[in-house]
């Protein structure tokens, strides 16, 4: 058994401690467990995506359980760039691990002026950019479900930024490696993906949808098949690295992802349940790595023994 | 908040849908306050359900604390088969704590069913404090009925088979005609038709309501955003139900 495996993983000029994350929305601003959480054994922390203005979010009932899953429709509820920076940034700076910013926006101008905002102050190691955000000018479409419009923004940040750019994908699209493929031509960094699946549920006493917008975005371990499948796929559409995202809840979960193609992964949902299980994974990835003798997690990416050419998704790459 | 274990000491069936959970966890009970609550993991290795549960905080005893478990769904079914001696994983002290203050001498505490959960450990503080403390609990019928640890208590019920035969709300409204009104303070907690209800009656009597809430959660500690309040003020949007309350004053919320 090996005493050290090398857990560090590497963007541009970032070196991220290891190779889990918290996903955005499901960790808050990264602060209000600070009485708790050893910030120092986490890779980053993935923020609460940022608008350029506050939003409110939707009306509640605005989260839902569902078979071991969660329904939500949030709605980017945040307190704005400006606020974020004064109120949160200063806390974050104390904490000792990467901060990725997860930008949200409604038109290309609002993600560029988020993103330039946040380039003007210190703190911020990486971004992170919610495509599945409706685009207002193009009619409500949803920039991540078009490959067109993906890489107009990742086109445009990319220009703006030497930071490392991370494209977050929706996986309701047909082929998601497409989407994968626009960020990375344009010079996205990594992607990460799964956001959440659109989902609904039904109260049968009230005969009302549970959500008040009806339909939301579906998380948990519930997806975790769906987003495993996803991430392979698209691991082998791109070079980029890809963080692996979908209803981890165990260290094995996260391993699953790491073999199947995801350089680094991120929990979500589970942050809910256990504020803590991030950090019991990347100590139970760092275990299975020394057990096994594998001195670099790195080695794991992807290794999973499995012929692409017997896999229907070869015809779709 | 702390993320700790609690062993189930004591279990107290009320009736078939009401139970008392008896929890040692000396780290909860050392700084809770009346009016906080804690999340449960049903099951620590399943993820079915995923969730954990919100239950107030009702009573502390020295190194344990009291939850009232209302089964209403498959959720709180599987805590109410636990045993004692059994294990469970608790989120807590959350939320923040009713006001008691100098403004007022008499507290009036009002509970509709389940809703009666956190006012044992506050009839406890107030008293405590010095405060005279008077409670009117409803409940659809009188097995529902939970009055372990509180006073001066006049009860309701929805069938008549106990009590007031009628709402809570009725119950107070008659109490506060025959009552010189000064340096009152009303605690409620229940379902949200009582508590409009009870917010006509106050805002009419000008009186200080503070309300604790029963709101769906995901985590309890403010970082999914879901368990939102809408605020009166427009202004200030939205409230967490888990971080900013679970106790409100009735005439800053939208109920």
């Amino acid at each position: 058994m090996l005493n050290t495996t090398r857990t560090t993983f590497k963007l541009r000029n970032v070196e991220f401690r290891n190779r889990v994350f918290v996903a955005s929305g499901t960790f808050g601003y990264g602060d209000e467990v600070r009485n708790i959480f050893p910030y120092e054994k986490l890779g980053g922390i993935i923020t609460k995506s940022l608008s350029l203005k506050p939003r409110a979010g939707n009306p509640p009932p605005r989260i839902v359980e569902t078979s071991s899953g969660v329904l939500n429709s949030i709605g980017l509820a945040n307190i704005g760039v400006e606020a974020f920076i004064h109120a949160k940034l200063p806390v974050l700076r104390t904490l000792n691990t990467s901060i990725i910013t997860n930008i949200a926006a409604s038109s290309v101008d609002e993600y560029c002026a988020v993103l330039e905002r946040l380039e003007s102050v210190n703190g911020v190691h990486a971004y992170e950019i919610n495509v599945s955000c409706p685009n207002v000018k193009e009619g409500g479409l949803n920039f991540g479900t078009s490959a067109t419009m993906v890489a107009t923004i990742t086109k445009e940040l990319r220009r703006r930024t030497e930071k490392p750019l991370i494209v977050k994908l929706t996986p309701n699209v047909t082929h998601i490696a497409d989407i994968a493929r626009a960020a990375a031509h344009e010079g996205a960094d990594a992607v990460s993906l799964i956001n959440t699946l659109i989902g609904m549920a039904i109260d049968v006493h009230t005969r009302r949808a549970k959500l008040s917008t009806v339909t939301g975005g579906v998380s948990g371990p519930a997806i975790k098949p769906i987003a495993l499948a996803k991430v392979f796929e698209v691991s082998k559409a791109v070079s980029i690295p890809v963080f692996g995202i979908g209803g981890i809840a165990t260290v094995h979960d996260a391993l699953e992802f790491l073999l199947a193609g995801a350089s680094a992964i991120q929990v979500g949902t589970m942050n809910f349940v256990d504020p803590l299980i991030a950090v019991r994974i990347a100590d139970g990835i760092d275990e299975y790595c020394r057990i096994n003798n594998i001195e670099d997690v790195g080695m794991l990416v992807g290794s999973v023994n499995a012929n692409l050419s017997n896999s229907i998704l070869q015809t779709w790459l | 908040m702390l993320s700790t274990t609690a062993h189930i000491i004591g279990k107290n069936k009320i009736s078939e849908t009401l139970y008392i959970l008896m929890l040692e966890c000396p780290a909860i009970t050392r700084s809770a306050k009346a009016g906080q609550f804690v999340m449960i993991r049903v099951n620590s290795h399943s993820i079915e359900p995923l969730l954990r549960r919100p239950f107030s905080i009702s009573w502390i005893d020295g190194d344990y604390f009291e939850i009232l478990l209302q089964v209403v769904g498959g959720g709180t079914r599987k805590l109410s088969e636990k045993d004692i001696g059994d294990e469970v994983e608790v989120l807590g002290p959350l939320g923040n704590s009713f006001r008691i203050d100098n403004t007022f001498e008499t507290a009036i505490l009002v509970a509709g069913g389940v809703g009666v959960a956190p006012f044992p450990i506050l009839t406890k503080e107030l008293r405590e404090r010095g405060k005279e403390v008077q409670t009117f609990i409803g409940a659809r019928t009188k097995s529902q009925l939970y009055t372990q640890h509180l006073v001066n208590c006049s009860v309701s019920t929805d069938d008549g088979t106990e009590g007031f035969h009628g709402t809570v709300v009725d119950n107070v409204r008659a109490y506060l005609e025959n009552t010189e009104m000064q340096k009152l303070k009303l605690f409620a907690c229940g379902p949200t038709p009582m508590l409009k209800a009870l917010g006509v009656l106050v805002h009419h009597k000008k009186l200080n309501c503070e309300v604790s809430l029963e709101t769906e959660m995901a985590c309890g500690f403010g970082i999914c955003q879901g368990c939102v309040v809408q605020l009166k003020d427009s202004n200030k949007g939205y409230a967490l139900a888990c971080k900013d309350g679970p106790n409100f004053f009735i005439d800053e919320i939208v109920l």
